[in-house]
């Protein structure tokens, strides 16, 4: 039961909050769905703090859709032994996540001590930063402590194929049950930091500008909506 | 052939006082809140001077405009690809102390201090951190009428361009203001560097706006702007700018700061332009021809021809008949005695400015016995040296300067010999051919400089009412017979967008 809870419900109650959250948040309060940036008060600490962050955290996400959303099969069908993974795994993954605790750690002490920066700081922003710091904690000592001392725990058999049947809503808690703690923790407290995105700064994530370069760079657009019904 | 038409200003230099009315109440009307304490939409500047922000014309550091890189036309900063690459950080943002950290004053314990031997005084503190500024250091036109002389004269980036010494004896040292709103640019590289798309051109009426539904705050457009007229609000993370007063101007009002110009230096006014032509203008290779090129963007309202194909791309009779009596189109284009601020910027600004004549009374001591043709050095050796002039209005090119300098002096020398004798020397003289001008056009010339009226200042048609949406649904119908959209969920904005056809 307790691993029903953890492992289905949990994970099904955070990824809706998530979800209507941030539908909530788009539809009603667009005016506050924006990158909060504080660069207007201080630029030498982030301009190393935030792209060693931001960087990390793109590269800390390919590494997850790697080792979660691609299954284990496909890297055997190429060819790539077990150890070659893991040490791809480990070295590039333990690097991004150290960039991003790395940022995160310059980018909480600027937070905490930079005069307008603290002030103008909200607790939805030192909590998003912590229980970032938390995910990303565990991750890096996981990827690059527990793996290489203790076990190299092989998650594409477990975790991989739990987190995957989420989607397609017929998970299959009993993967989960035998996976070392601290991995339960990482998985726990990340589907936690999900369903806060909505309620933080966080929703800036989905608003990465992707589709810019395919714009034309001048754009007019007219008061009322005649031109574009043609009436 | 895009028939596009454009509000547009001209400010008259000479008439600038500098009483920053204009500062006030556009600041009373518009950034008298949280996050916005810092911004001036409308700001005047004591030239030389660094300017607000402080060496916002510093293109090095700020990297605003267009450059002409290999014949193409490209954001000075970078384009799309390097904008998504810095957009963790953006190195050339202006910081809060670029601009001034804004202050209010304690006024508070003027009336609550308990007695004491002392006379309570008003302690400055910070808006943004609320704390005790004991020494404020810099702030909004700190450096007013040359406050900080010789320190503070040096940090204009044209006087630095100029390189040679710039007279900072008080005797023979020179001022003069220039008053800055948004340009509303026909080219506008705040628009081309917004990852959102939040900014955008207005159809009807050329006013730049933000979306702030859309708008995520990267803050591209804040350095993007050659001119730093788009603003950071830290309290929102939205980016603000002069809207031209757009409630105003769709009513037919001046913008408040043209409302309340004291000098009745601001005047507004419709041109129609081709939005085909304006990249190639753009583009031209020499910065110095930028200006003729933006001239030829604009087009000629009293052409039939173009009347007839204004009136197909949905420019309606108001507005053409605005056009025709636009003071902008007769300043800037028929006289051209105004200029565009720093053409160079390539973005085709669209707020002008009639370069101020300085006070030549102090060269000229014998006026009676002077000949007409005795104001052509006059001109040249005017007390605001022409180089200073030209690199802010005209990419550095004297000659353009020299040439409305001339006209603005043959217009005084003729309404001068008008009341004291002398129209027909003036007539033959070299100063009115040399400034290519004849008494028909400075009699309306002068009437528009000196005399003329709020309704000859200010024309200004409303906003296109009858072509908005349905006006029944904007005043609030109940859903009745499918009248309106239906009662309950009804975002007018993004995907979830909801707009029942009617």
């Amino acid at each position: 039961m307790v691993h029903m809870f953890w492992w289905v419900i949990f994970p099904y109650i955070m990824l809706t909050i998530m979800i209507l959250g941030m539908l909530y948040r788009f539809a009603f309060r667009q005016l506050t769905w924006a990158a909060p940036s504080t660069e207007i008060f201080e630029k030498k600490w982030l301009k190393i703090g935030s792209p060693l962050f931001h960087w990390g955290i793109i590269f800390a996400f390919i590494g997850h859709v790697m080792g979660m959303v691609i299954p284990h099969g496909f890297y055997t069908s190429l060819g790539i032994s077990d150890h070659l993974y893991h040490f791809g795994a480990i070295w590039g993954g333990g690097l991004a996540g150290l960039m991003v605790v790395v940022g995160l750690i310059i980018l909480l002490i600027r937070k905490s001590t930079i005069d307008p920066v603290r002030i103008k700081a909200t607790f939805a922003d030192f909590a998003s930063v912590l229980m970032l710091l938390f995910v990303a904690g565990t991750g890096t000592y996981m990827t690059l402590i527990f793996n290489t001392t203790v076990v190299e725990y092989e998650y594409r058999e477990t975790i991989g194929p739990w987190f995957r049947s989420l989607f397609i809503l017929q998970p299959n808690y009993e993967l989960m049950i035998g996976v070392p703690t601290l991995f339960k923790v990482h998985v726990a407290s990340a589907f936690a930091f999900f369903a806060a995105i909505p309620f933080t700064r966080l929703v800036h994530i989905f608003s990465f500008p992707i589709r810019y370069p395919a714009r034309p760079p001048q754009q007019y657009r007219s008061r009322s909506n005649y031109r574009r019904e043609g009436l | 052939m895009r028939i596009k038409a454009q509000v547009a200003m001209v400010m008259h230099l000479d008439k600038c006082i500098g009483c920053h009315t204009c500062s006030v109440t556009c600041k009373n009307t518009w950034t008298n809140r949280p996050g916005a304490e810092y911004m001036w939409f409308n700001n005047v500047e004591t030239r030389p001077g660094p300017g607000y922000p402080r060496r916002w014309e510093d293109t090095g550091r700020y990297k605003g405009g267009w450059i002409l890189k290999n014949g193409k036309l490209q954001l000075r900063a970078g384009g799309p690809i390097t904008k998504l690459a810095t957009i963790f950080y953006n190195p050339n943002q202006a910081k809060l102390d670029e601009f001034y950290e804004p202050w209010t004053y304690d006024y508070d314990n003027l009336i609550h201090s308990p007695k004491s031997e002392n006379l309570p005084v008003a302690r400055p503190f910070s808006q943004i951190t609320g704390e005790y500024i004991d020494k404020p250091e810099w702030g909004s036109n700190w450096d007013d009428d040359l406050a900080g002389g010789s320190e503070i004269v040096p940090m204009d980036p044209n006087v630095e361009k100029l390189g040679d010494h710039i007279a900072m004896e008080y005797e023979k040292t020179f001022m003069m203001y220039l008053p800055r709103i948004c340009e509303h640019c026909l080219n506008p590289s705040c628009v081309a560097s917004c990852p959102a798309g939040a900014l955008y051109k207005r159809d009807e009426d050329g006013i730049v706006l933000v979306d702030h539904d859309a708008c995520r705050g990267w803050r591209f457009c804040q350095n993007g702007c050659p001119y730093h007229k788009v603003y950071y609000n830290w309290k929102t993370h939205k980016a603000e700018k002069c809207n031209f007063c757009y409630p105003r101007t769709e009513a037919g009002l001046p913008t408040i700061c043209s409302e309340t110009c004291v000098g009745r230096i601001r005047y507004i006014g419709v041109v129609l332009y081709d939005a085909d032509k304006v990249k190639e203008a753009a583009s031209v290779e020499d910065p110095q021809d930028l200006y003729e090129a933006q001239l030829g963007c604009f087009l000629d309202p009293f052409d039939p021809e173009i009347e007839e194909k204004a009136r197909k791309s949905g420019i309606n009779d108001a507005w053409i008949e605005a056009a025709k009596e636009s003071p902008v189109y007769k300043m800037a284009m028929k006289w051209k005695i105004a200029l565009p601020l720093h053409p160079e910027y390539r973005t085709m600004p669209m707020v002008w400015y009639v370069p101020p004549l300085s006070p030549i009374m102090n060269h000229i001591t014998n006026e009676d016995d002077l000949k007409t043709d005795g104001y052509i050095p006059a001109v040249d050796q005017m007390r605001i040296p022409m180089e200073y002039l030209a690199s802010i209005l005209s990419a550095g090119d004297t000659s353009v300067i020299r040439k409305v300098l001339l006209k603005l002096s043959a217009m005084r020398v003729y309404m001068r010999g008008k009341t004291v004798g002398g129209v027909d020397e003036f007539k033959q003289s070299e100063l009115v051919k040399e400034a290519d001008t004849n008494p028909e056009e400075i009699e309306e010339m002068a009437r528009l400089l000196g005399v003329a009226k709020y309704n000859e200042r200010f024309v200004i048609p409303t906003g296109r009412r009858e072509m908005d949406d349905n006006l029944y649904l904007e005043q609030g119908v109940c859903s009745l017979e499918e009248l309106a959209p239906k009662e309950g969920v009804n975002p007018t904005f993004g995907y979830l967008k909801v707009r029942e056809k009617l």
